[in-house]
């Protein structure tokens, strides 16, 4: 096969199919938390937390019920967001009528809350999880695991599919309304405050969903989300929570950037989307896919 | 009304002095110098979001950046330990005039989570640069005589000396909230759209005043370096960020008083939780979430609500719109 400016051709594809699935992630918690923010304007500090809680209940659940992967991508979102759904009545409903940076600091401290209580159960060293359908197949160019193929088409299948439902249903179209203006669509006989909720407990889903794909290919680690939710919030910002495509498609977008970066220039790859952020910011400070205000 | 609440602040600053002069008696000077350095630092957080109404969730970068400089060009460079906290904090101004640049461009939510993928950002900077020292720091860095004569060698000492520094940071502060400049700051907190419409340079204000702050948390991370004679990591991470949100909210956002009073509330607390592991971070967490839910204006924002409370209670007919000020003045 040829090869592009000094890089084989393996290493090239292989970087760029790690980018496709870190670019789902991002995908996949840019697409919650633009969701949440919509219809509570909070942003979900507990999202990282979230995720590394939908790994471990993935592990857990092998580990204590023998629940393999397939019913763990089923029930954990399902825990989690039941978790999710607790959190926002006990706590975040109570911030609605204040600031909302009054949410961002609550959903901190939970956020700090998960992830020390998981820090001391099971320390920050990581735990296997083993990968669900081993083997892959050669294309010739590259070699191509077959769980590492299930992310990516999954994912962006769960995207797509919260799209639709955002965007082409009557439901979504509650939702869309109650974004705009929740005072009319309340006085029409929707209630709100429940569908707030459920929303959350959604988007909460959608992280811990990411949390059980990861599972396999990282490490379960109490830590695992801390980091990665910082690049989260940059890709939002990149993107802007104006539309669901757009964070859909920055996602991936940036997945990829970060692992051609890892190819050509592996000292940046750590900070590539912060710098792409502050251009961002510079030339289109709504993000590319926002409205400006 | 006005020069009475500032006599007051002045008393109370004159107490807390007094206290600060002879503290060391009675406690242990290195622990009285942490609290004064993270103390100053909180006050530098809080004029942004106090003062200009901006939550900045990355200011770890100014701290933890200026400790690194400061720690280098001491051990590294030899240069004189003041001329090393000076160096400190202008790289810290300097970072700041980037950093807010970027930053001011988004209000509110947007804007805390910008300033945090940025100090992550210079996260990643320093455990990959050279001179930092990775994930080792900058250890041992010499404590020199400051001026040549001052020995802060001795811990008491040096003690005065933080003490001094932290005096400095927190009148520039006062002065800063009570010039003209930060009425306008108070205007722009208030209320944007009416300030820009009066004329004013909304982004330029608001760029200044992250300058100074950033400055000013330069000049407690540099400060600490040398009192530790350690620069590291953990002072650039974000956890660090967090800590220095926490100890203003806890203390009272916006009050001139709160963010010493936060200080001083968490690092006792991490000190005696100290050997209780990760349980640390869920009580911060804790914290967090009782003071959100609970008492927003912190201990000294209650106190004064309290206070006022009291005074409109003794004098029934407030004769000027003073108590409709808030806890801010």
């Amino acid at each position: 096969m040829f090869e592009l400016i000094g890089v084989p051709p393996q290493a090239l594809f292989g970087q760029l199919l790690l980018g496709l699935i870190n670019g789902a992630f991002y995908a996949l918690l840019s697409l919650g938390l633009a969701v949440i923010f919509g219809l509570m304007n909070v942003i979900n500090f507990t999202h990282g937390a979230q995720y590394m809680m939908g790994a471990f209940c993935s592990w857990m659940l092998l580990q204590y019920f023998g629940i393999p992967f397939w019913g763990a991508l089923v029930l954990a979102p399902i825990i989690v967001g039941a978790t999710g759904i607790i959190i926002e009545r006990v706590f975040i409903s109570r911030l609605y009528h204040l600031d909302h940076l009054y949410g961002l600091l609550l959903t901190f401290g939970l956020a700090l809350i998960i992830e020390g209580l998981f820090r001391q159960q099971y320390g920050s060293s990581g735990l296997p999880y083993t990968n669900p359908i081993p083997g892959g197949t050669n294309l010739g160019f590259m070699f191509l695991p077959w769980y590492r193929g299930f992310i990516v088409v999954f994912s962006l299948v769960v995207c797509l599919g919260t799209w639709f439902m955002i965007e082409k249903t009557k439901l979504g179209s509650y939702l869309r309304a109650a974004t705009e203006r929740p005072d009319l669509v309340q006085a029409f006989g929707i209630n709100v405050p429940r569908m707030i909720t459920l929303t959350y407990g959604f988007g909460v889903a959608l992280a811990a969903l990411a949390g059980v794909l990861a599972a396999p290919i990282y490490s379960v680690n109490p830590v695992m989300g801390s980091y990665l939710i910082i690049v989260v919030f940059a890709v939002v910002v990149i993107g802007g929570m104006g539309s669901i495509l757009g964070s859909i498609l920055t996602g991936f977008g940036l997945g990829v950037v970060e692992g051609l970066t890892k190819v050509f220039y592996p000292e940046a790859s750590n900070t590539v989307i912060f710098i792409i952020m502050a251009i961002v910011l510079m030339l289109r400070p709504q993000g590319l896919f926002g409205t400006p205000k | 009304m006005e020069t009475r609440g500032n006599q007051q602040t002045l008393l109370v600053f004159a107490i807390l002095v007094a206290l600060g002069l002879v503290a060391p008696l009675a406690v242990y000077p290195v622990f009285l110098m942490k609290v004064l350095c993270f103390a100053l630092f909180a006050c530098a957080f809080n004029l942004l979001i106090g003062y200009v109404g901006l939550l900045s969730f990355g200011h770890a970068m100014f701290f933890g950046f200026a400790a690194y400089i400061s720690g280098y060009s001491v051990k590294v460079l030899g240069w004189p330990t003041e001329v090393g906290i000076l160096a400190g904090t202008a790289v810290a101004a300097a970072l700041g005039l980037v950093a807010g640049a970027i930053a001011i461009r988004r209000q509110g939510i947007y804007f805390a989570m910008v300033t945090l993928a940025l100090s992550q950002m210079v996260f990643f900077f320093c455990l990959q640069a050279k001179f930092t020292g990775g994930e080792d720091g900058i250890q041992a860095i010499p404590r020199r005589p400051l001026l040549g004569f001052i020995n802060i060698a001795n811990d008491f000492v040096f003690y005065y000396v933080v003490l001094a520094i932290f005096c400095i940071g927190f009148l520039i502060i006062w002065r800063t909230i009570h010039s003209p400049f930060g009425q306008v700051l108070k205007a722009i907190r208030e209320n944007e759209p009416r300030a820009i419409s009066l004329g004013y340079a909304v982004d330029r204000f608001k760029l200044i005043a992250f300058v100074l702050s950033a400055a000013l948390a330069g000049l407690a991370g540099a400060t600490k370096a040398i009192v530790f004679q350690l620069a590291s990591l953990t002072d650039v991470t974000w956890q660090m960020s967090g800590e220095v949100v926490l100890m203003t909210l806890v203390g009272g956002m916006g009050t001139v008083f709160g963010p010493i009073v936060g200080a001083g509330i968490i690092i006792t607390m991490q000190n005696y939780l100290a050997g209780f592991g990760e349980w640390v971070l869920v009580i911060q967490g804790a914290i967090f979430v009782v003071t959100v839910l609970l008492f927003r204006r912190g201990i000294v924002g209650e106190i004064m609500a309290l206070a006022q409370y009291l005074q409109r209670r003794s004098r029934p007919a407030p004769m000027h719109g003073a108590t409709q000020q808030s806890p801010a003045e």
